[in-house]
């Protein structure tokens, strides 16, 4: 057993954060917030050049041939970064819409159970229950959208009827595609969960009040551990689950991630004081965004009915196991 | 990232598992909780069988006596130990869990001699002397004196909340050799003989009705000088080893448990009904998610410290934190799948929900962790 990223893995994601420090830099961030969100079709080509959306499929079919552990790092980055556009359902479509695999093709997801589906316009497909929408049954089912004000700056909605808009996403996704769609979510959330940290952490140490540093201050600093005590449960239950595959595991990793992303983000929030009400602080993308993931592709009532089936009976005494899933 | 276990890694644990299954079934009933020198014998007699078959002290270093065994091997038999329902370290914590690998880490070759073959026998007994009544979280406040005389330190003052003081053969003892330095320069760790004359222990009882703690009070007691282990005035920095155990490898064990009492909640709430309790189950199933991930974090940090090598990382102090308030909130989820019988302390689970509540005192409390946290892994400014 070696639970640790591998050297390989530790340059994969240290190659996609300079890579996002050099194409969505803060001043691209907000350039995309006072946009409305939107997918820039460039951004979305210098993604898939780098192979982040073909990075699973095997390299006979132009992939890079890594996994879901590797996957993971590279979806907390997009976390992190704020990155904004359907990444998670571009990357479930590569293999199965052509050019999603080379970021040629924007592909978004329509998940169900009523939720609006996000970057519908200027889709190429949409990923939906039974398969994947193109041409002119895109067409119809744009024109029967409804488009939101969405709460996230980042991410547009629209409201479907009909078709997809009734079933929960545990009928309309096949499990494994649903499973990974969680997973990635939650690594996206993993790396909201701890750039907030990160934020909390920076301003305390940087901000003055009563002639100290505001996170000498034990209320503060007090919330800064939680923040980390949430971050990295998260961190271990992401990974691994990344590494087993286990639909259990997949729940405890969203579930989790969820809890930490939305939680850092508030707290991340308090800490900031007014200017962390304010639009010009990036605090509210992240709190935004963290509650919109969460509602996705797994949302947390899911996640402990799966979890609660996945207890008992009492594992026998004696005999060996490989690792306890 | 790798979880799966190499085959020699499977093959020890087989090996063991088949060993526990031959063993345990021999093993006399468990004590009374109140029955301090049966308790003693039943954890000392499990410490030898341990010892016989080649399973003390496994990751203790060679030199030390112990196995050499890597921290994936020890968290296997940690794991595999409470998956057949073998007995709990008990009163051999202080000396397998943090004194032995602080003597180990920080001891000459003759206290290394003197004191790691009788912990890993089950011999002999240690407790900690750590706390006092005026020095809890602060503990770098402690006042309890040792004056050299002659080849002797003499020690007076008193410790507070030392657990199985009764039966303990020696003592981790934190002394305040220097009372002019500054508070942390001051302190040297000393092993005492708990049947030195000047050493009288009090029995405290716990909420939970047992005696699990006692007062220790020392008078003019006479301790070897050679008894003392790192340098004269250097016992803070020995006891942050002492504490990195504690908090960094001591609670692994528990987890594995707390994951089967979850499971055994589960199994009694969907035969008394409970389970159809959408609330209580999703707390269950958000129990399963905490637990799990505890349970990946631990593997995470054994095998940062098998890559690190050594003393665990400050890590610990992050897991206990949340492990602590999980643990908690397991025996509340528990109070309630046992519904009115929560309150008969003969159910099982009642006793635990009570020694529950110690995890976030214990061992530095809650407010501690998230200092060290705070100061120690993100680097905010100390407090006033
Ligand atoms: C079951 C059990 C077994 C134990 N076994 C042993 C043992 O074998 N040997 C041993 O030496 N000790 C032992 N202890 C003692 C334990 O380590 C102490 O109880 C613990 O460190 C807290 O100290 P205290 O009890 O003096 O509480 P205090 O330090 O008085 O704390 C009281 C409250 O104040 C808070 N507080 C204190 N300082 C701060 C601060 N700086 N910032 C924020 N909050 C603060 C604490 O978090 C707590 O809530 C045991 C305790 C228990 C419960």
């Amino acid at each position: 057993m070696d639970f640790q990223l591998s050297d390989d893995q530790r340059a994969l994601r240290s190659g996609m954060r300079d890579l996002l420090g050099a194409v969505f830099d803060r001043d691209r961030l907000r350039a995309a917030v006072e946009r409305g969100g939107g997918v820039d079709r460039g951004l979305w080509r210098e993604l898939g050049a780098a192979g982040f959306f073909a990075l699973r499929l095997p390299e006979e079919a132009g992939g890079v041939g890594l996994g879901l552990p590797e996957a993971v790092l590279l979806f907390e980055e997009a976390g992190r970064a704020l990155l904004p556009g359907p990444l998670v359902a571009t990357h479930l479509a590569a293999g199965l819409v052509k050019g999603a695999a080379e970021g040629e093709a924007v592909v978004t997801a329509a998940e169900g159970g009523g939720l609006p589906v996000a970057d519908l316009g200027g889709a190429d497909a949409v990923l939906v229950a039974g398969g994947v929408l193109t041409g002119e049954e895109l067409a119809a089912f744009v024109a029967g959208a409804r488009p939101v004000r969405s709460m996230d700056p980042l991410t547009s909605l629209h409201r479907v009827e009909g078709r997809s808009a009734g079933a929960g996403a545990s009928e309309a996704y096949p499990g494994a595609l649903r499973g990974e769609g969680a997973l990635l979510t939650a690594a996206e959330q993993l790396g909201s969960a701890a750039r907030t940290t990160e934020m909390a952490v920076q301003h305390a140490g940087a901000r003055e009040q009563f002639g100290s540093l505001i996170g000498s201050f034990q209320a503060v600093k007090h919330l800064c551990a939680d923040m980390l005590a949430r971050t990295e449960p998260a961190r271990s239950a992401v990974y691994a689950a990344a590494v087993t595959g286990d639909p259990v595991e997949i729940a405890a990793a969203k579930l989790l991630a969820d809890d930490a992303a939305v939680r850092n983000a508030r707290d991340c929030l308090q800490i900031h004081g007014g200017m962390g009400f304010t639009w010009e602080a990036d605090v509210h993308l992240h709190l935004k965004r963290a509650w919109l993931r969460a509602a996705r592709w797994l949302t947390a009532a899911e996640a402990e009915e799966i979890l609660a089936g996945g207890l008992g009976p009492v594992r026998p005494l004696y005999g060996g196991s490989a690792a306890l899933g | 990232m790798d979880l799966t276990y190499t085959e020699a890694e499977e093959e020890f644990r087989r090996r063991l598992g088949e060993w526990l299954a031959a063993v345990l079934p021999g093993l006399p009933p468990k004590p009374s909780p109140d029955d301090w020198p049966a308790r003693r014998a039943y954890d000392t007699t499990w410490q030898r069988m341990l010892y016989d078959a080649g399973y003390a002290g496994l990751h203790w270093p060679e030199d030390a006596g112990g196995q050499g065994a890597t921290p994936t091997q020890h968290l296997i038999f940690l794991e595999e130990t409470e998956k057949a329902g073998a007995p709990y370290v008990g009163a051999n914590f202080v000396g397998l869990l943090h004194a032995g690998p602080t003597v180990a880490a920080e001891g000459t070759a003759e206290q290394r001699a003197r004191w790691l073959p009788p912990v890993l026998r089950g011999d002999e007994v240690w407790c900690q002397g750590f706390s006092e009544p005026d020095a809890g979280s602060d503990l770098a406040a402690l006042r309890t004196r040792a004056v050299r005389d002659g080849d002797d330190y003499v020690v007076s003052g008193s410790k507070i909340w030392t657990s199985h003081a009764e039966v303990a053969d020696w003592c981790e003892l934190l002394v305040r050799t220097d009372p002019d330095a500054p508070k942390h320069r001051g302190i040297s760790w000393l092993a005492m003989p708990m049947d030195a004359p000047g050493i009288t222990v009090r029995p405290l009882r716990t909420l939970a009705g047992s005696t699990e703690f006692a007062e220790v009070f020392l008078d003019e007691v006479r301790v070897p000088v050679r008894n003392r282990v790192g340098a004269e005035n250097d016992g803070w920095r020995v006891t942050m080893v002492t504490l990195s155990f504690e908090r960094g490898t001591a609670f692994v064990g528990e987890v594995v448990a707390c994951r089967r009492t979850l499971d055994a909640l589960a199994a009694e709430a969907r035969r008394n009904g409970k389970w159809d309790d959408a609330v209580l189950r999703r707390r269950l199933g958000r129990l399963n998610a905490e637990f799990r991930a505890l349970w990946r974090l631990t593997q995470w940090n054994v095998a940062e410290s098998e890559r690190t090598g050594g003393v665990p990382g400050i890590g610990g102090s992050v897991f206990k934190l949340r492990y602590s308030r999980t643990r908690q909130e397991l025996y509340e989820a528990a109070a309630e799948v046992l519904g009115a019988d929560a309150f008969d302390l003969d159910r099982e689970w009642a006793l635990d929900r009570l020694s529950s509540l110690s995890y976030t005192i214990a061992a530095g409390t809650s407010q501690i962790q998230r200092n060290i946290v705070a100061e120690r892994i993100l680097g905010l400014p100390k407090g006033r």
